[in-house]
């Protein structure tokens, strides 16, 4: 732990040949900071200031420009995560198709707001544009996995398959 | 290649590649722009700068270059739609006020508001969806409401200034600029230099008001002039407002050495001229204060508990002094100098002037101590930095000046940089070494500390202090066992190279690794970069010269570039940065000891007639004691009087205990200032200067660039401008000197050295010239010298070969840490004019030493905990801050603070070459104290 409380960010020797071997696929190696960060996001579940610190020095990059990516993708967490995250739609189709009472249901189920996580960690709850899967809007994406055609009775069915 | 095209119907030529707006630009066609500044890197966001080249869409102008052909409408009704359209969408949620509107009056979008005749009344969108004001930097307000993101400020910060701490944060409509991962200005590691806030387009970024309320330039004065703190001179404006006496603000002035950029000093810290602790009439000490002694509590050495810090309390020096006429000083002065001379010999004399001082005010004051009172003992602060490189230099390849211009590192292949802290030292010369590094040149940095320039290196060697001498042996080891010598070089140009061969054949990497503390691979790998470079430059800074082996320090590194080749060519150079504004010029000037003007040996009959026929008086035949031997003669009371110009040493020379002794135990001293400092505290008369500001003369800095400094206010009081004191002083003693004033002082200067012929205060203007110049009025003078001889007796540059010798005094079981002393961006020396600026006085308020966190815990001291740090001459109590950048085992302490003085630790042991005392390397032990 250090002073804000987080864990101590570092990579393994192992993560560190990935960097590396990340870094040198691009002609400028500091295209390879969405996927090493996105690799921080897989090892410490968030990217805290310090892992924001911590990568901006594998790059030789200041801290200011390594915040400046990462607060603009919304698929950087900052802040830690649930076990599970359920990102729902709320763009054009998924809108018209219903998305908002598909939210309503889950806020209410799961007792937090749109970017809250509930408070045994299980479920971090989004809402987010467009994931090009209009076709079976609604739609929401739990992990790794589309779901459509969401109704109440099919959102509760994902709710508790989720440990 | 130039391109032909037509811009407005007129027809045009530009180099291929020169953007539109660059070429209507040199065309005199002005195109707005509020994302783009001719010194940044073009990148076309804000899309006002459009121009119809006949396409489809218009072409933003900054980005697009112009094509042969082209032809170009700036201001059609298209066009001028066009930028309306986005001018009004960037203000629909604009601040009501603008910080630059209401200040400095060139807030550009509101100047393209009132272009296009835009409404700012109508109901628009809530202010920047109420992004917040952040007042934490103690220079700059920043309003995010009024951000149109158009990424000036973070290419100024990263690009201009290579600190690369603006970024953007979040996204769409949030979207914001943030200093690091988004803290407070004031909390980044942001240095205060001022450069985001100098280009920043709108009331975003803002510069604070120090003085008055900041005004539109064109409501004052503006006076060209030169910074006063360090050795880059940077040049400047100084904004006036005449009525008020007040210096309202300053802002870089763009020169070919410095380019506009300023460092938080130069930019920030003009204040200290307007300080209401400023001298304004003759003081002499009352008959009841003798016998002479400390009067503040700190420089008596019983720090006041209950004031951590700070400028002196005149309440408790003031009462000491009554104020006298002019006439009663000055006549006071001259009448107890002219007695000490008469009664124990001119050589019972002795001056210090100060590298702060003009070009002409340091000729006429080791003049008046030459001509007026027979001394050579004249000297000044330059002993203590320089003094080591100079005697080097002037050794080996016959001038102690700078081969090259700081400037050149762009065209160098590998720069070297030691023992130089120089984005705290010299800022702004450091950011062209950061710029160069990061476009190709290959950057060494070698210190003991891990200092700001040492991140952008690309091979930082970590050396333990002191040991630079076996470092640059073993480099010199490797390029002669590999071949990485220029043989043509040192076969044409130079001499010694057996004695040198058969001195570096003794250090090894690998024994030099043991002494260095560093791994003999690192230091094979890097002789090998240096080596192989086909042009190398060479900075150092005090890390190098305050060592009693600072001369062999020195010696060291020109060995490197004789060597090697490096000298006299684009891209090489030998380059001491000089600290002080006007080390050079003080020097050049004869402000010191052994040389009359331009390093003309007093020892040699030939030039001594040549000087005694323009001074119209005998001189004294032998060289004049330096500055810690003048104040060690003074003690023994073989020096009896004393005359000191803009010197401090009570807190700027080593071992203060003893610096204490010997001022007080002169006879007389008096001491001319524009505070009563530290060691004016032991004068008998104190004669009120003038600042900076105040007057008219000339400076040289680091790269030998002679500029004029211009008077900007009027001097507070009956303050005198100090070559009128000096003259006052010099017709007292029956010696008159006439003046009319500083340039006809610069003109007698320039008669009488050669490097400075040729120069007027004409030429000068507006950029300052190179020493020499032959042609002034058409050259900028010489950049590069000595590529073809050197000005030695056998037109060849000598190696002096160096043994690495341990400091003079190493840490033992009773004192085991190594100290380290050194300056702050934020400080300037004595802190005499710093710490009377109020945005430096905030931004550094006390004192601090910095240990490594391991030996924080070690003793068991929290950070920023009282510490006593003591050696065999003094102890001080002061803050420890935990740092990484010192090596465990060292602790540095910068000695600005008059509340703890670093000097009260120092070694007065000195280098035996060049006199100059060990500043960089004593024993000390840590002690915990109680608060
Ligand atoms: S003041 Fe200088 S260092 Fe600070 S943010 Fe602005 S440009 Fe960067
Ligand atoms: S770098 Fe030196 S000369 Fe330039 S602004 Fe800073 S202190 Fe002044
Ligand atoms: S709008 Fe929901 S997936 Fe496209
Ligand atoms: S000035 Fe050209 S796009 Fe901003």
């Amino acid at each position: 732990m250090n002073a804000r409380g987080a864990v101590k960010v570092e990579f393994t020797p192992e993560q560190l040949v990935e960097v590396r071997r990340l870094q040198g696929l691009y002609p400028d190696r500091r295209a390879a900071l969405l996927p090493v960060l996105q690799l921080v996001q897989d090892v410490f579940g968030h990217i805290s200031l310090e892992a924001e610190e911590y990568v901006a020095g594998l790059f030789d990059l200041s801290p200011a420009h390594v915040h400046e990516v990462v607060t603009f993708y919304t698929l950087f967490f900052r802040e830690p995560k649930g076990r599970h995250v359920i990102s729902v739609c709320h763009n054009l189709t998924c809108h018209l198709l219903g998305a908002q009472q598909v939210l309503t249901h889950l806020k209410k189920r799961l007792g937090v707001e749109v970017g809250g996580t509930t408070p045994d960690g299980r479920v971090t709850l989004l809402s987010v544009e467009c994931l090009c899967a209009c076709e079976i809007a609604p739609m929401l994406q739990v992990d790794d996995r589309y779901e459509g055609n969401l109704s109440g009775e099919k959102v509760d069915r994902i709710l508790d398959g989720l440990a | 290649m130039t391109v032909a095209l037509t811009i407005d119907g007129r027809p045009v030529t530009a180099p291929e590649g020169t953007t539109i707006w660059q070429a209507a630009r040199e065309a005199g066609i002005e195109i707005p722009a509020l994302c783009h500044d001719p010194r940044l890197r073009p990148v076309g966001v804000c899309r006002v700068c459009v121009v119809d080249v006949g396409e489809r869409v218009l072409a933003a102008s900054c980005v697009r270059a112009v094509a042969d052909g082209m032809t170009v409408a700036t201001r059609s009704e298209k066009v001028e739609r066009c930028r309306k359209t986005l001018t009004e969408l960037l203000l629909a949620d604009y601040p009501r006020e603008s910080a630059r509107e209401k200040t400095t009056g060139d807030d550009l979008l509101l100047a393209l508001a009132r272009r296009y005749g835009l409404d700012r009344e109508r109901p628009r969108l809530p202010p920047g969806n109420g992004r917040p004001h952040d007042l934490s930097s103690a220079v700059i307000a920043v309003d995010h409401a009024a951000c149109i993101l158009c990424d000036r400020c973070i290419r100024a910060c990263d690009e201009i200034q290579g600190n690369d701490v603006i970024g953007r944060t979040g996204k769409g409509y949030l979207t914001r600029i943030a200093f690091d991962l988004d803290v407070p200005m004031g909390q980044s590691s942001c240095v205060s230099c001022g450069e985001c806030a100098a280009v920043c387009p709108t009331g975003a970024l803002t510069d604070k008001a120090l003085t008055g309320p900041l005004r539109p330039p064109a409501e004052l004065e503006s006076v060209e002039s030169v910074c006063p703190y360090c050795g880059v001179g940077c040049a400047v404006t100084v904004h006036v407002d005449p009525r008020k006496n007040l210096i309202v603000q300053v802002s870089g002035r763009p020169n070919p050495a410095s380019q506009g950029r300023l460092c938080v000093k130069g930019r920030y810290g003009f204040d200290y001229a307007l300080h209401p602790q400023r001298l304004t009439v003759p003081l002499i000490r009352r008959a009841e204060f003798y016998p002479k002694g400390a009067l503040s509590s700190e420089v008596k050495g019983s720090a006041r508990e209950d004031k951590p810090g700070g400028v002196v309390d005149y309440a408790e020096v003031l009462p000491a002094f009554r104020e006298a006429t002019w006439d009663e000083a000055l006549d006071l002065v001259a009448g107890r100098l002219r007695a000490l001379k008469e009664a124990h010999g001119p050589r019972a004399l002795a001056g210090f002037g100060s590298a702060k001082c003009s070009n002409e005010e340091a000729y006429l004051f080791q003049k008046l101590l030459r001509a007026g009172l027979g001394t050579n003992n004249v000297d000044h602060c330059t002993r203590l930095c320089h003094a080591s490189s100079v005697t080097a230099l002037l050794e080996t390849i016959g001038s102690g000046a700078v081969t090259n211009v700081f400037g050149d590192v762009r065209n160098a292949d590998v720069a070297l940089v030691a023992g130089s802290s120089t984005t705290d030292n010299h800022p702004v010369a450091a950011t062209f070494i950061k710029d160069a590094a990061r476009h190709g040149t290959t950057l060494i940095v070698v210190d003991s500390r891990a200092t700001g320039i040492s991140r952008h290196a690309h091979h930082f060697l970590q050396i333990k202090a002191g040991t630079d001498v076996a470092l640059y042996n073993a480099w010199m080891h490797v390029l002669i066992e590999e071949g990485l010598v220029n043989q043509d070089y040192v076969k044409q140009r130079t001499e010694g190279f057996e004695a040198l061969r058969a001195t570096v054949e003794r250090y090894p990497p690998e024994r030099a690794a043991e002494i260095c503390g560093v791994a003999a691979a690192g230091i094979r790998e890097t002789a090998r970069v240096f080596g192989r470079a086909k042009a190398a430059i060479i900075f150092w800074g005090m890390g190098i010269s305050q060592h009693t082996h600072g001369t062999d320090n020195a010696r060291c590194l020109i060995s490197l570039a004789l060597l090697t080749g490096n000298v006299g060519r684009p891209g090489t150079g030998l380059h001491p940065l000089r600290g002080q504004n006007n080390v050079q010029g003080a020097s050049d000037a004869g402000l010191v000891p052994m040389f009359y003007p331009d390093y003309q040996s007093v020892a040699d009959p030939a030039i001594r007639r040549r000087f005694e026929e323009a001074w119209g008086v005998r001189l004294d035949p032998t060289s004049g004691l330096t500055v810690v031997e003048i104040l060690a003669a003074a003690l023994r009371k073989e020096i009896r009087g004393m005359y000191m110009m803009g010197e401090n040493s009570f807190l700027s020379d080593p071992n203060i205990n003893k610096v204490r002794n010997a001022l007080a135990a002169l006879d007389f001293l008096c001491v001319q200032d524009i505070f009563l400092t530290e060691t004016a505290e032991f004068a008998d008369v104190i004669l009120p200067a003038t600042s900076f500001f105040e007057k008219t003369g000339t400076y040289t800095n680091t790269d030998r660039r002679v500029q004029i400094g211009r008077k900007a206010l009027d001097p507070p009081g009956q303050a005198r401008l100090d070559w009128e004191i000096i003259a006052e002083i010099a017709r007292r003693l029956g010696y008159p000197m006439a003046y009319r004033d500083a340039e006809q002082i610069f003109a007698e200067l320039t008669a009488l050295a050669p490097s400075y012929r040729g120069l007027t205060y004409r030429t000068l203007a507006p950029h300052g010239k190179l020493w020499p110049c032959p042609d002034p009025e058409l050259s900028d003078g010489v950049q590069l010298l000595f590529g073809d001889g050197f000005p030695t007796p056998s037109g060849r540059g000598k190696f002096v070969p160096a043994e690495y010798r341990p400091a003079a005094e190493v840490p033992d079981p009773e004192y085991p840490f190594i100290l380290n002393t050194g300056r702050l961006l934020e400080h300037w020396h004595t802190g005499s004019m710093t710490r009377r600026a109020r945005a430096l006085s905030r931004l550094r308020p006390e004192a601090f030493c910095e240990l490594h966190p391991e030996d924080l815990a070690a003793a068991g001291i929290q950070a920023g905990a009282y510490v006593t740090v003591a050696s065999r001459r003094g102890s001080i109590r002061l803050r420890a801050h935990p740092s990484t950048r010192v090596a465990p085992g060292t602790v540095f302490i910068p000695f600005h603070f008059r509340e703890a003085a670093a000097n009260a630790l120092t070694n007065d042991q000195l280098d035996p070459f060049s006199k100059i005392p060990g500043y960089k390397f004593c024993a000390v032990r840590i002690e915990k104290t109680g608060a």
